[in-house]
């Protein structure tokens, strides 16, 4: 009898190979590390993949932790040291971190994580107010150029992806980035107070966070920074307007350092599988975001590329000390 | 729509069972979360967002709205209890409510904060259902030179809060400020005052310097003192519940609470913290007894009390017409709003009246509820204050730590509730004020940035802040406020040398 079952089990487990991966990767249990509050983008997007990876069978169990603090330093700070080499553990981040981690001098900075993949991205948007003057991109180009002191741009936090595009849109129009007179406010919902009461001249956030009052007329959209016009948006890009900008914010999912190539390919195949179901991109649009996905190496080069592109933007308007 | 059909029509639509049980649920969550310090009502949303994804739109904000309510009541119980505010928003409640515990009328201090959080609840969701549209387009017109102007006003009523001495109020005033200093600087995003501690460049948090010089200096003190004399406390000295003159001394100060809670949480903005510390100085300087406050005045619960509640109705004005989230649980509540691919905004209203309506009718539900919950509770929350001295307060420091690493679970911030209990203790020990603490840590980073953001924007052209007509008419109200007394002062003696 109990040849009998040690067979009976042996054919299950062949059974269970046969059907390939799915069984097999029912065994990760991952820790997945938001370095933000709850609520917030990394957040979101951390539970986000936890719901996917368990609702498609691809991990057993998905935990997730909040590290708060500094735009991402101190939960990168504590992601390197304390799970280096953990191959069941990865963090999500994105571009606000790259811009972060050089303005604090951080220690530890995104070189030391072993990438994983893009996921998603959001395109930005300038707006103004319904009944500014300026209509087109090329018109605040014109206002830049005039006087660039008296332009004045809401947006997120200082060094986040804002404030570098405002620089960007600067630089990329021939004026002096240095210059730019940014003003940040704390949270979406303040910078759009501060706009829709003219304020100030411009505004910049994610195109999503300001839909809603771009299609009710009260604020007028003068380009997005996606590279082709996006489909059910009617909204010119900036490059079709003659500027050659084009920027996102995305957000990725990294692994500590000091994993094995093998631990590497796991958690990669599991985040590909994962981009693939079902689940992933109902939540995609639910949430609105745009599946960005970039894997491997290729993803590891994406990094380093606007790594280098950020810093040097943000060492232009001099938040950062060369 | 005539609002008072849509209003109607949404209270039929919240008074449908479920939506009653999800309110139920949330305004029940939303206490709980609320007595706790650090787990405020954003943490609990942002928690239940993945759980209620698939709960009917209605249903789950409804219920968040109940978490919201019920956290904003919740937070003054320990506030008025253990002088342990929940939320920053109750710290002035503890001022006189704590007082009031002490010498055994915690009863009547629960039940005016629990009724005053009705009144201002009602009017203040009144106020959301026919005043929204038109006071969202005042709130727009804020801009940073105006708030600026809010905090100077602020400023000048914060000596309410001083005790005795002036000079001792402004050094913990300055104290504040120093910690508010800490962290990354907004504007330029250069870090201050940090050390190259990573977990400092978010600053200092208000819950943990609340908690550690509120309630660890409080135990701190107590323990210090048991050997010397011994503070008998009573849980209970004449009635539990509100005398007629309690009544009498308490609907006024609900009132003017509300009038300064809801239109400063409905600007952008504006907060809960600022209209409790106005509504404070206020009834402080109308009170027929102002030599109680201090001593356990009931106006100074009953005020800030309503304020606080106000300001929630408030808060969900701009976020129901705009869009705009001004508070970590507006935000959570927009986000519940965005899993559902709705956009709250200008479209809102027109485009899902059921909803936006059933919400708002479901406020008038939890906040009765929230009241029903709590008057009960008021005797045997009162019973705490039984338990013998050295379990109270041991347990209130579990309490405390607890709450403070479920909010932020590092060694760093455990530190400074521990270093911050110290000097709570020793500001106690030595007389120091401790609300002026807090309040410089509130009101100077907001007041910084907004003047510095002023003043960018007008290229550094400090008229700005007169060429605003709001601007220059809150400064002439913080002007007056600041030299009334001694003008009146003066005076006084003038007409008394006449004599």
């Amino acid at each position: 009898m109990a040849s009998f079952q040690t067979r009976l089990l042996g054919a299950v487990v062949a059974l269970m190979l046969a059907a390939s991966c799915p069984a097999l990767s029912q065994q990760l249990e991952l820790k997945l590390m938001a370095p933000a509050a709850p609520g917030g983008g990394w957040d979101q997007t951390a539970r986000a993949m936890q719901q996917a990876l368990v609702a498609a069978g691809i991990a057993r169990s998905v935990q997730v932790t909040n590290v708060a603090g500094a735009g991402g330093s101190v939960g990168i700070a504590q992601f390197v040291n304390g799970a280096k080499g953990d191959g069941n553990q990865m963090m999500v981040n994105g571009f606000v971190m790259v811009g972060a981690l050089a303005m604090n001098r951080s220690p530890v900075t995104l070189d030391q994580v072993t990438p994983i993949a893009r996921l998603t991205e959001e395109t930005q948007v300038i707006v103004v107010p319904a009944n500014s003057p300026i209509k087109t991109a090329q018109d605040l180009a014109s206002a830049l150029k005039a006087d660039i002191a008296k332009v004045t741009f809401a947006g997120g936090s200082a060094g986040g992806v804002d404030h570098v595009m405002a620089a960007l849109f600067a630089r990329t129009i021939g004026a002096d980035a240095k210059k730019v007179n940014y003003i940040p406010f704390s949270g979406g919902g303040e910078s759009l107070a501060a706009i829709l009461g003219a304020k100030v001249t411009a505004g910049i956030s994610g195109l999503s966070e300001y839909e809603g009052q771009i299609k009710s007329g009260k604020l007028r959209a003068l380009g997005v920074t996606s590279e082709k016009r996006m489909a059910g948006v009617d909204i010119p890009t900036f490059r079709e307007q003659g500027i050659d900008m084009v920027l996102a914010n995305w957000r990725s999912v990294v692994a500590p350092p000091g994993i094995t190539a093998e631990q590497r390919k796991t958690l990669s195949d599991a985040v590909e599988r994962m981009v693939k179901s079902d689940a992933w991109k109902d939540i995609l649009k639910q949430k609105g975001w745009d599946d960005a996905y970039l894997g491997g190496d290729a993803f590891a080069d994406f990094l380093k590329k606007e790594n280098a592109r950020v810093t040097d933007v943000l060492k232009s308007v001099g938040l950062v000390k060369s | 729509m005539d609002s008072f059909a849509a209003l109607a029509h949404g209270m039929a639509i919240a008074v449908q069972p479920m939506n009653l049980l999800y309110a139920l649920i949330g305004v029940f969550l939303g206490t709980a979360v609320g007595v706790l310090p650090g787990i405020g009502p954003a943490l609990t949303v942002a928690l239940l967002l993945p759980v209620t994804y698939k709960l009917d739109p209605g249903g789950s904000l409804i219920m968040f709205a109940g978490i919201y309510y019920g956290g904003m009541y919740g937070g003054s119980t320990t506030a008025i209890l253990i002088n342990t505010p929940g939320e920053s928003a109750s710290m002035a409640t503890a001022l006189e409510g704590n007082k009031m515990a002490k010498a055994g009328r915690g009863g009547p201090a629960l039940a005016t904060s629990a009724i005053g959080s009705f009144v201002a609840g009602t009017i203040a969701t009144l106020g959301l259902a026919f005043l929204a549209p038109w006071l969202v387009d005042v709130a727009v017109r804020f801009g940073p030179e105006d708030y600026f102007a809010l905090m100077c006003l602020a400023f000048v009523t914060v000596s309410a809060t001083f005790g005795d001495s002036p000079v001792r109020g402004l050094t913990s005033l300055f104290i504040g400020l120093t910690l508010g200093l800490i962290g990354i600087d907004k504007l330029t995003g250069q870090a201050r005052l940090a050390f190259g501690i990573p977990e400092l460049l978010d600053g200092v948090e208000v819950t943990t310097l609340a908690v550690g010089l509120f309630a660890v200096g409080e135990a701190l003190y107590v323990a210090s003192r048991r050997h010397h004399a011994e503070e008998k406390l009573e849980p209970v000295r004449g009635s539990l519940w509100m005398t007629k003159e309690d009544w009498k001394r308490s609907w006024k100060p609900w009132l003017r609470g509300t009038l300064f809670g809801f239109p400063i949480g409905a600007l952008p903005a504006g907060g809960a913290e600022i209209p409790t510390f106005l509504s404070y100085s206020t009834e402080k300087r109308l009170a027929k007894h102002p030599e109680e406050f201090g001593k356990g005045a009931i106006e100074g619960v009953a005020g800030p009390e309503a304020a606080n509640n106000a300001s929630a109705a408030g808060t969900l004005v701009p976020l129901l017409t705009l869009g705009l989230p001004t508070s970590a649980t507006a935000a959570m509540m927009l986000a519940g709003f965005q899993q559902y691919g709705l956009n709250p905004g200008p479209l809102l209203f027109a485009e899902r009246p059921d909803l936006v309506w059933g919400l708002i009718a479901s406020l008038f539900i939890a906040n009765a509820m929230l009241l029903i919950l709590n008057l009960p509770l008021v005797g045997l929350w009162v019973k705490l204050l039984a338990i013998p001295q050295p379990w109270l307060y041991a347990g209130i420091l579990v309490f405390a730590t607890m709450g403070t690493l479920a909010a932020k679970p590092s060694v760093v911030e455990l530190s400074m509730l521990a270093g911050f209990g110290v000097m709570g203790f020793l500001m106690r020990r030595f007389d120091f004020p401790i609300a002026p603490v807090v309040i410089g840590l509130i009101l100077g980073p907001i007041a910084e940035s907004q003047l510095r953001r002023a003043l960018a924007i007008s290229l550094g052209d400090p008229m700005t802040l007169l060429q605003s007509s709001i601007s220059a008419a809150l400064l002439g109200v913080a002007l007056i406020a600041l030299l009334a007394p001694f003008v009146l002062k003066g005076l006084g003696r003038f007409k008394a040398n006449e004599d």
